[in-house]
């Protein structure tokens, strides 16, 4: 039984959720390969060497995985694949994409979003949007998992150095390309895997009161997140949405200003340490899941909250 | 061209499912159902493209039970112009319907095909992407803007920290996020209309599929409830909770 990982990078950094997802893989075996296909990336693979459990690093370099374009990257894991037991990949928009594709073309099924390792065969992953946990085994031959990363500890550096092995990459047609690319900087914490999230909603009516938020996290070392509906009335970029349909967070302390609390964005934040909610509506479903619910006016309660921190 | 939409019977977004007493799965009886809200946004996209006069035909296609009839007629009448069902009563997984919408691909030969990113009864974000391997098709998951240039579509896609624009080759599939587009509602003249187009009912068995599965759900639980919190009075009484009893700040 060997167990492959897909290393999530971008040629120069390895993305904290491939540790994660090696904190998962240590939960069914002991023989850990990963993968780290990219583009002049023996940087990524040489950190990843180093992280423990992992007792093998796969090298594949080519300028076709330089931006982990699915129909290249799935079709070299697929070659792969029918040497491990099992492959697996963080349940980021990156896995998301190519994963699926993978166990397409080993004609096996996939488990999304893992939550839990119960058995080599035996997984827990959440469905109608966290409402439910289903608990589901699987005979396939390969087993295909994405693992969400914020349900599993990272994994630590070790002081030895698994062998680093080079790939041929795999030949793909082109039926893709990339035109263009942007990230959106900042020098605030990454939101899925910071200490602490702030998170405003339609509450905040506009992209300056923002603003505020930025501030508090400032102080506070915090990411910043959104509702959909902030998102939606353009008050933030999209990459910030949490919830059902975006990233998952389970942060230390989560704090929702002017969010209700619907179930998708609920399902994007619940397994937080510590909920804070701040929300004129007494009656907001949000503060059924807040340990310390605070009824107000946000444009009052903000800026006193800053000085007070 | 020929565009050919996925959409699935699921239940209604707004409605908090239970699971049952005996944790067999969640409980569904007399719960709200409704086109899953990707597929509407999906169909959306399809039709608009028709609209503008890049596509000729749009045809929704959903594998589910017989009552998914109802979502197809809604599709009609939001503007498809045709509609399939393959009838099943089975739950089946994501490779298994991909594998049925790909036997319909090879028989409609669609230029583009579209489907929700995500069912939000299972959650499982693939059908799409297990769709475009299957044919070989290159994919643009999680599209929050689609245009038709010449022998390519170029899709904006929504990834973690920021967006990227890919160009696929045609035939491609498309995977729609909540940003593509607001889909309509359907008019009481269309939904009149919408009973007379053709809705053409297929038995899975008759496209050749083996449907078999790996996978076995052992139950069904309710997630750990959140113990109740508490309210707090003033900014003060809340920094000070922070501090002395979660300690997270
Ligand atoms: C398929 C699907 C997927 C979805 N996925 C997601 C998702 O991933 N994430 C997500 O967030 N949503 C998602 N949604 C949307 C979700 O259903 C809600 O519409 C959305 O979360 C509402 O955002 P909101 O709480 O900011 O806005 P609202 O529901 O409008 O709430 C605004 C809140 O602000 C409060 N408020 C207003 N003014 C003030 C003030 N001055 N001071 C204090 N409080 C104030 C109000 O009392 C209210 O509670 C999805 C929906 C669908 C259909
Ligand atoms: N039973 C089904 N019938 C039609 N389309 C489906 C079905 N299941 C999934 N799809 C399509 O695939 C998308 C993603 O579903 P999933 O991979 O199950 O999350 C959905 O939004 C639909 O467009």
């Amino acid at each position: 039984m060997t167990i492959l990982v897909i290393a999530e990078h971008n040629n120069r950094e390895l993305a904290s959720a491939t540790l994660n997802t090696l904190t998962a893989a240590q939960k069914i075996g002991s023989d850990i390969h990963v993968l780290v296909a990219g583009h002049e990336c023996q940087g990524v693979a040489a950190a990843v060497a180093k992280i423990s459990g992992v007792s093998q690093v796969l090298l594949s370099e080519s300028p076709s995985y330089a931006q982990t374009l699915a129909e290249h990257l799935a079709s070299l894991v697929a070659r792969l694949g029918p040497d491990y037991s099992h492959i697996l990949a963080p349940a980021t928009t990156t896995g998301k994409n190519y994963l699926p594709r993978v166990a397409a073309l080993l004609d096996v099924e996939q488990l999304s979003e893992v939550v839990e390792i119960l058995a080599a065969d035996t997984f827990k992953r959440p469905i109608y949007a966290g409402n439910a946990l289903a608990t589901v085994q699987t005979c396939a031959p390969i087993k295909v998992l994405s693992i969400r990363p914020t349900a599993f500890a990272p994994a630590a550096y070790g002081d030895h150095s698994a062998p680093i092995q080079n790939l041929a990459p795999e030949a793909t047609p082109a039926l893709s390309r990339v035109v263009a690319e942007t990230q959106s900087s900042s020098d605030r914490p990454d939101l899925g895997s910071a200490r602490i999230v702030i998170s405003g909603g339609r509450g905040l009516q506009n992209s300056d009161s923002f603003q505020l938020l930025y501030q508090l996290a400032d102080k506070l070392g915090a990411a910043v997140g959104a509702s959909r509906a902030a998102v939606d009335a353009g008050y933030v970029s999209n990459d910030l949405q949490v919830g059902q349909t975006g990233k998952i967070v389970a942060p230390d302390l989560y704090i929702a200003v002017g969010i209700s609390g619907a179930i998708q964005h609920v399902a994007g934040m619940k397994d937080s340490k510590i909920i804070v909610a701040i929300n004129k509506d007494e009656e907001a479903p949000i503060f059924q899941v807040a340990d310390y619910g605070l009824v107000g006016d946000l444009f009052e309660l903000l800026p006193e909250l800053e000085r007070a921190l | 061209m020929k565009i050919m939409v996925a959409v699935k019977r699921v239940v209604d977004y707004n409605i908090k499912v239970r699971v049952r007493a005996d944790q067999s799965d969640v409980d569904l009886s007399n719960a709200k159902m409704a086109l899953n809200p990707f597929c509407e946004i999906a169909l959306e996209e399809a039709i608009r493209l028709k609209e503008k006069g890049q596509a000729s035909e749009v045809i929704a296609v959903s594998v589910g039970p017989s009552q998914a009839q109802e979502q197809l007629r809604t599709a009609l009448a939001m503007g498809a112009d045709r509609a399939i069902l393959l009838e099943t009563e089975a739950a089946l997984s994501s490779l298994n319907v991909a594998k049925l919408l790909k036997a319909l691909v090879d028989r409609e030969q669609p230029q583009l095909i579209i489907t929700g990113k995500q069912a939000i009864d299972t959650d499982n974000n693939q059908t799409g992407q297990m769709l475009a391997a299957l044919a070989g098709y290159a994919q643009g998951t999680f599209a929050s803007s689609l245009e038709l240039q010449g022998e390519e579509v170029l899709v904006m896609r929504e990834v973690d920290g920021g967006s990227q624009q890919v160009a696929l080759q045609l035939p491609a599939i498309v995977t729609a996020d909540l940003r593509l587009n607001e889909p309509r509602y359907a008019s009481l003249p269309n939904i009149m209309k919408a009973k007379k187009k053709p809705l053409e009912v297929l038995q899975p068995e008759a496209l050749g599929v083996a449907l078999t599965s790996n996978l076995r759900v052992l139950r069904v639980e309710a997630p750990t409830e959140r113990p109740p919190g508490i309210r707090v009075d003033s900014v003060a009484a809340l920094v000070d909770k922070l501090k002395h009893e979660a300690r997270v700040i």
